[in-house]
């Protein structure tokens, strides 16, 4: 990488919101508490976030000299929406597992095994 | 006046009608009554009787026209696509001739049958059959096509396995007749292939249409295909009368069919049902006649074999019915081979002959067996003439004319077979067929001296049966004597039935003697040995004991059938059913186990845990992306990252 001449682009943006989504994604595979993998999603959808805004930033700047689209926001707004609501079911449901097993152990959510 | 007599053949169908409606009246109405049963049954065979006698006089009058165009009444039976079958009946002299002869030997049987079986519990399950049994043959003889014929052919078998087994309490009967039905169901095997064959080829089942394409076509090869074609179906087609008629690897049904009520024997195994194979030669003719001559050489090598090998057996045989069955393959055998050497009148006139002179004898011998209260061992008869003289004479009037002495009515048709078989160029088989000849006189002779003549002996009480059963054997007997004579006027026995060209032959005296004089060589040496003791039959069993043990076994054949169902059928039958429960039941099972193992495995996949599936989820995606982006050619084509304008 030449740091002489490097400015920030669009990939630098894809790259922290590939990061991210990583790491979210390492979040939902491994933790072992059904919260914290709820958490790990959000993560996901907000690297997704950063992704539309990115794109929103440089596609419009390069393409056409207007200064108000505003698609890329728009989308990441419907995405916080929807995770909003999706956590609110989410952990409605962590709650009554939770009140019928006495456990938020994800490990130990094995019913649907053979 | 040919029109007036085309009339009366469009009734032809009610011969055989008339029986099988007796024989439903009989099954479903007058079974509890035994008198009614006998009545129905007797009447509708007298009827068809009659109506017999009326189209044989009408064939008669009708001339030589009949033979060109016979009557033929054809109604649409099957039409499906491919198949085409017709029901019909046929009047030609052939025809005519096997229903006079049916339909007369039949009436008689059953008359007889009034004082046979007296007392019998089975009375109106007797009398269904006979007639169910007549008006199959009846419906035979008329047939106009194939398929026609082998529905009342497989019906005859159907009559002759429940009479056969008619006292079924006994097991020698039922197993008799299991056997008469298996083994002429080997046969009928070979005849449905033939048929399939014919079919195939010619697409038709009908005599005339199926004659009219071998005579008109056969020089087109591309129609019709080889003389081996031909050939082939011929052969097929004779498996049917070699199980039917008793020719020789298939005999073996005929001597236990004995099994059976005596009349059943000289109805079904003596006159009508055993002659059935001999008449499909006789309809079928034409084929032989277009196939390879080695068709008709096997069939007259067959039957001459057959001819001598049964005569051979009867004469050692001590059963009085074994031996008239023998005597019966015996001459069946000369009626096969007198289709071979290409005389179908001479076959035909000897079937109608030995119709009437067989049945009368095994009448005549069930008039013994019944007097002498079941007893059927020839050695515990003797001297029975004295007391049953209508018995003895007309017993004696059958053994004459099958012992070919002029001027009964076996002469004129065995010395026409013999002289044909010679004058068309088979010395062998002339040979062959005249020591059998002597032989059956001899075989006849013995039994007649042997049951009729000598000392009585004291524990049989005997006496003459009633007129129920004499009456029907002086009307055979007079059939016997004056039979043979329709081979003189102008308008003789071949000039109806015949095949092909028609050549008046005169009566050749010279052969004609030299079988009467092997015919009385045969009486002469039963005389010498059973009547005047000149030769001792004792002392000839005693210096060549292996033959005559071989004789009187039958030369083992059903001993050698034994081994082979046995060890090889049997065998073959272990090895399949091996195979069956191991290999085809193992790949079936195998499938199982293998969905069942795979399913084992494959379960594991489902763990019941959330990151698990979320993993699998990612890696599917990961896996995609690459296709969709690395892939070449079709896979790539579906690239939704190109069109972002990104990667390539």
């Amino acid at each position: 990488m030449n740091l002489a001449n490097f400015s920030v682009g669009l990939s630098t943006y894809l790259l922290v919101g590939a990061m991210l989504f990583s790491l979210g994604l390492y979040g939902v595979f491994s933790r072992r508490n059904i919260v914290a993998i709820l958490m790990s999603i959000e993560l996901m959808l907000n690297a997704v976030n950063i992704n539309f805004v990115a794109f929103n930033r440089f596609i419009w700047n390069q393409k056409i000299d207007v200064h108000y689209i505003l698609t890329g926001h728009v989308a990441a707004l419907f995405v916080i929406v929807v995770a909003a609501a999706e956590v609110a079911v989410g952990l409605a449901l962590v709650i009554t597992i939770y009140r019928n097993r006495q456990t938020a152990n994800v490990d130990e959510f094995n019913w649907l095994k053979w | 006046m040919f029109k007036e007599m085309h009339d009366l053949f469009q009734w032809a169908w009610l011969i055989p009608a008339l029986p099988f409606l007796s024989f439903l009246i009989i099954a479903f109405v007058t079974k509890r009554s035994k008198r009614l049963s006998s009545t129905v049954s007797i009447l509708a065979i007298l009827a068809s009787l009659g109506l017999a006698i009326a189209i044989g006089l009408g064939v008669i009058q009708a001339g030589a026209e009949i033979v060109e165009h016979p009557a033929i009444v054809n109604v649409n039976w099957l039409n499906i696509v491919g198949l085409e079958i017709d029901f019909g009946t046929i009047i030609d002299p052939l025809s005519a001739m096997m229903l006079f002869v049916v339909t007369l030997v039949a009436s008689m049987v059953q008359i007889y049958s009034l004082g046979y079986m007296r007392g019998d519990v089975g009375w109106s399950r007797y009398y269904a059959y006979q007639s169910l049994f007549a008006a199959s043959m009846l419906g035979m003889v008329i047939a106009t096509n194939l398929l026609q014929l082998f529905i009342f052919w497989e019906l005859v078998g159907l009559c002759s396995y429940l009479l056969i087994g008619f006292w079924y309490f006994k097991v020698s009967a039922r197993e008799a007749a299991k056997k008469a039905f298996i083994t002429t169901r080997v046969g009928d095997f070979g005849l449905l292939l033939g048929m399939l064959f014919l079919y195939t080829k010619f697409g038709t089942l009908d005599f005339a249409a199926l004659s009219a394409a071998l005579n008109t076509n056969f020089q087109d090869v591309a129609v019709i295909g080889t003389v081996g074609y031909v050939t082939v179906m011929a052969f097929l087609v004779f498996m049917g009368p070699i199980g039917k008629s008793g020719q020789f690897p298939l005999h073996v049904w005929l001597p236990d069919a004995m099994e059976g009520p005596t009349p059943v024997s000289a109805l079904i195994h003596a006159a009508t049902m055993v002659v059935a194979g001999v008449y499909l030669v006789a309809r079928m003719y034409f084929l032989f006649d277009h196939a390879s001559p080695a068709a008709l050489q096997f069939i007259a090598g067959l039957g001459a074999f057959t001819a001598i090998f049964s005569a051979s057996i009867a004469i050692a045989q001590d059963d009085i019915k074994r031996i008239l069955a023998f005597s019966t393959l015996s001459q069946l055998g000369y009626m096969m081979f007198a289709l071979g050497v290409g005389s179908l009148t001479a076959s035909m006139f000897h079937l109608m002959t030995h119709a009437f002179f067989k049945a009368l004898m095994f009448l005549g011998a069930g008039s013994v067996i019944i007097a002498l209260h079941h007893k059927q061992d020839i050695w515990e008869m003797g001297g029975l003439w004295k007391k049953m003289p209508i018995t003895g004479t007309t017993f004696f009037i059958g053994v004459l004319a099958i012992s070919g002495v002029p001027p009964f009515a076996g002469f004129w048709s065995k010395d026409e077979i013999l002289a044909h078989a010679l004058h068309n160029g088979h010395p062998i088989i002339y040979a062959v067929g005249l020591f059998t000849a002597f032989l059956t006189a001899f075989y006849m002779c013995r039994l007649f001296f042997v049951v009729f003549m000598g000392p009585e002996k004291p524990e049989n009480h005997t006496h003459e049966s009633p007129w129920s059963m004499t009456i029907p054997l002086m009307i055979l007997a007079f059939f016997s004597i004056f039979g043979g004579f329709v081979a003189l006027p102008e308008h003789n026995f071949a000039f109806y039935v015949h095949y092909g060209e028609f050549h008046h032959e005169p009566i050749a005296w010279g052969l004609a003697g030299i079988s009467v004089i092997a015919g009385l060589l045969g009486i002469g040496l039963a005389y010498a040995t059973y009547v005047t003791k000149a030769i001792s039959a004792e002392n000839m069993v005693a210096r060549f004991p292996a033959i005559y043990k071989l004789l009187k076994n039958k030369y083992y054949i059903d001993e050698l059938y034994l081994w082979l169902i046995h060890n090889i059928m049997d065998g073959l039958g272990k090895i399949l059913y091996w195979f069956d429960i191991y290999i085809v039941d193992g790949v079936v099972n195998g499938l199982a186990l293998i969905t069942r193992g795979s399913g084992k495995v494959l379960r594991r996949t489902n763990t019941g845990q959330l990151q698990t599936y979320a993993m699998v989820f990612f890696f599917a995606v990961v896996v995609l992306f690459m296709v969709f982006a690395f892939g070449e050619g079709q896979l790539a084509a579906l690239n939704p990252l190109a069109t972002l304008g990104g990667v390539k």
